[in-house]
């Protein structure tokens, strides 16, 4: 098919591969442009870069253990919230929504995944936050009533939060953790449901009859065809939506009060990511100051590649997967 | 009927004949056997639901109102959903099999999630735009900017004139670098498949990873700190196309290879170059798609406020230059007003942020009545202006010849 290309093709395929080259040295730029810069401050730290927790570019004492570990468990808390809410939307819409309603579902899903995220964010802030999970003078919610029943358990522990003092003030409940967490949350749930959705509704035919013959209930078939097709699937949409979840920034820096240590009590006011610190501290960094953010940034950006891929490649390695297009 | 108890069947040829014996029906044998219920509810089901939800509701307010000192609104919704589960069980297990409580059981769980993913969506959009109601029903809001607007004025003064100019022209700035961009990557991506196409879609694949905060600092340290470029609204569309390019490439990738071989093949038969085959079949069944996939890129780039953020710099006033002094955008504004202290300034906010909720939606539906069609489908006109088309194709062919004229016209139209 090569051997006699007209000028016009030639033209055409030159012009395309030129498009394709441009694309790739835009991104190649950014990463290239992204490590060159983080250099600068790398060489100052070195590993201890990824150990202090503190943030003082000036005096040449920065680490992002603590805000990583902070984006780490607000992207843990939003996929462990979004992940039961997603998968089973996903399954009512593909295997018990019929005809015009599926459809109409399908378009929602596809709506909450464009809503921006300030909106998120703005919900989380004067609704979610002070009006359903710490409420009224004593910071009634759910925060609370899991720190009063199960502080015992390490993680959900709160300093300074004692049970008996009828003065205690309720904002060592608010910015937390769990709060961006349930935010984040919101907007990582329709990317999980879309994927998970299309790969439940790719599940064969011919095994779904098949179960059905054999006298399955509608859950026997889902359990025993549906959800054993579409495990790769799922796991991959969870992998893909922890990426979206670790690079969220707006919603979250809305919510927290940044800290640079790391903060493992998720239900106790103070938490750190790392997007929301780039946020809060470009407007005056100073040049070394900047460096060290575009390290902080390419750390991120190294995390979530390294989810992302994971996800694709289970992704594609799965029967699921194999035909959908994650 | 019953009483005709003979029929006369009469062969094609009408020569043979044959008797067909059709049993008597008595009223009896009717009664008998009573028409079965087809349909997917059963009433015992329904009666069951209902029944296992009043009961539930009853016994929680009774233990929430007199036994325990529990008071909390969600403890109470928990409660009951518990409640209501178990007594729906018991109530399916007195007639069903073990199986079939599970299958209901799976139902109504899933049911229930699916619920909770809809009213969060329902809360967030009608909130925002509950909110917002107060500062849109100022028609100010929407030809004014916020230079005059201190925390003390009403909302009768001031608006968000400067932010939608902003946010149109940022993304306009936008669309014009990643549309024409992203779709001869997509081409390339997937018309000219080789070892470097593989490259190059894995690094945009790697690219859809890159957070937007950090699209935002790459063009705040490159082409502000470095080129010299201002803060303006310049800088913001390249961190928005930074942030969009990959997206729209991907959803373009995934479309034009949905365009079915078979086209391609045809084409090639005719003995169409490659460049006509994409240009006149690859690009036309898929264009419907990649509508679709450039208006969803927009809705996300119309929407990110982190790459924004550090790039476009905040003002109160319209600046309709993009290239010089900070023009600011509508998600901006809304962070920026929900964070200052003042009420009045939060109800601006929400009145932003509903301005932004209708503008994704709108770009929303558009995308739904453009696109939703697969490959190769057609619209009514697209159909319409096919048929003039291929009539005057006929048309010319026949002139070529002489001999004849075609086909009626009015034929051919009403196809």
């Amino acid at each position: 098919m090569n051997a006699n290309l007209g000028l016009a093709d030639r033209l055409f395929r030159g012009g395309a591969r030129a498009g394709g080259a441009a694309v790739l040295l835009i991104m190649l730029l950014v990463g290239a442009f992204l490590t060159f810069q983080a250099l600068e401050a790398l060489r100052v730290s070195g590993w201890s870069f990824v150990t202090t927790q503190a943030w003082d570019p000036e005096a040449h004492h920065f680490g992002i253990a603590g805000v990583l570990t902070g984006t780490v468990l607000i992207a843990l808390v939003a996929i462990s919230v979004s992940v039961p809410l997603a998968i089973g939307a996903a399954l009512y819409i593909s295997e018990y929504a019929r005809g015009g309603f599926q459809r109409t579902l399908v378009s929602l899903v596809d709506l909450m995944a464009a809503i921006p995220s300030v909106v998120y964010g703005i919900w989380g802030l004067f609704l979610l936050q002070p009006h359903w999970l710490v409420s009224g003078t004593q910071g009634d919610g759910l925060p609370r009533w899991l720190a009063t029943y199960f502080g015992w358990i390490p993680f959900l522990h709160v300093d300074g939060y004692d049970v008996n003092d009828p003065l205690a003030s309720p904002t060592v409940f608010t910015a937390s953790t769990l709060i961006a967490g349930i935010i984040v949350s919101m907007m990582v749930t329709p990317i999980i449901c879309s994927i998970t959705r299309e790969v439940f509704s790719q599940a064969p035919v011919g095994e779904r009859e098949g179960a059905y013959a054999l006298g399955a209930t509608r859950w026997g078939m889902i359990r025993m065809v549906v959800l054993p097709f579409a495990r790769g699937g799922m796991i991959g949409a969870t992998m893909l939506g922890l990426g979206r979840a670790l690079g969220e920034t707006i919603a979250v820096y809305l919510i927290i009060s940044p800290v640079f240590v790391i903060q493992p009590h998720i239900l106790q006011t103070g938490a750190s990511s790392v997007s929301a610190l780039i946020a809060q501290q470009v407007g005056f960094a100073t040049d070394f100051g900047l460096s060290a953010l575009m390290a902080a940034g390419l750390a991120l950006f190294l995390l979530t590649l390294v989810v992302n891929f994971g996800a694709s490649m289970i992704i594609n390695r799965t029967r699921s997967g194999s035909v959908s297009e994650a | 009927m019953s009483k005709l108890a003979t029929e006369v069947a009469i062969a094609p040829d009408g020569a043979a004949k044959s008797e067909t014996t059709v049993p008597v029906r008595t009223a009896a044998a009717e009664r008998a056997e009573p028409r079965r219920a087809t349909g997917a509810v059963a009433r015992n089901d329904v009666l069951a639901l209902v029944g296992a939800a009043i009961a539930a509701i009853s016994t929680t307010v009774v233990v929430f109102g007199r036994l325990a000192p529990f008071d909390s609104t969600l403890g109470f919704a928990v409660f009951t959903y518990v409640v209501f589960l178990a007594i729906y069980m018991l109530l399916v297990s007195l007639e069903q099999p073990g199986p079939i409580v599970r299958d209901r059981l799976a139902m109504v769980f899933v049911h229930s999630l699916a619920f909770v993913a809809l009213v969060a969506l329902a809360v967030v959009v009608i909130y925002t735009l509950w909110r917002g109601v107060r500062a849109l029903s100022h028609l100010n809001f929407f030809v004014q900017d916020m230079s005059n607007a201190g925390p003390l004025q009403p909302l009768t003064v001031g608006g968000v004139l400067h932010a939608m100019i902003g946010t149109l022209e940022q993304i306009a700035i936008a669309l014009a670098i990643t549309v024409p961009l992203g779709i001869v990557c997509a081409v390339f991506l997937a018309e000219i498949p080789g070892p470097f196409s593989r490259f190059v879609r894995t690094i945009v694949e790697a690219m859809t990873a890159l957070p937007s905060i950090v699209a935002g600092l790459f063009i705040y340290a490159s082409a502000i700190l470095v080129l010299g470029l201002d803060k303006s609204g310049l800088a913001a569309a390249l961190a928005i196309s930074v942030m969009m390019l990959p997206i729209i490439i991907r959803a373009a990738d995934v479309v034009i290879r949905l365009v079915p071989g078979t086209l391609r093949e045809a084409s090639y038969a005719l003995g169409s170059s490659q460049w006509r085959t994409v240009w006149h079949v690859v690009l036309p069944t898929a264009r419907s798609g990649l509508t679709t996939a450039v208006i969803l890129g927009t809705a996300r780039g119309i929407g990110e406020t982190s790459p924004v953020l550090l790039t476009a710099g905040f003002t109160a006033q319209i600046n309709a230059d993009p290239t010089h002094d900070p023009q600011i955008s509508l998600p901006l504004l809304v962070f920026d007003l929900v964070r200052r202290p003042d009420p009045v300034m939060w109800d601006r906010g929400f009145g932003a942020a509903s301005v932004l909720l209708a503008l994704v939606l709108l770009l929303f539906v558009t995308a739904r009545v453009l696109g939703g069609r697969s490959a190769g489908q057609l619209s009514r006109g697209q159909r319409r202006r096919r048929r003039i088309g291929s009539y005057r194709d006929a048309v010319r062919i026949a002139n070529r010849h002489a001999t004849a004229k075609p086909a009626d016209p009015v034929e051919v139209l009403d196809d």
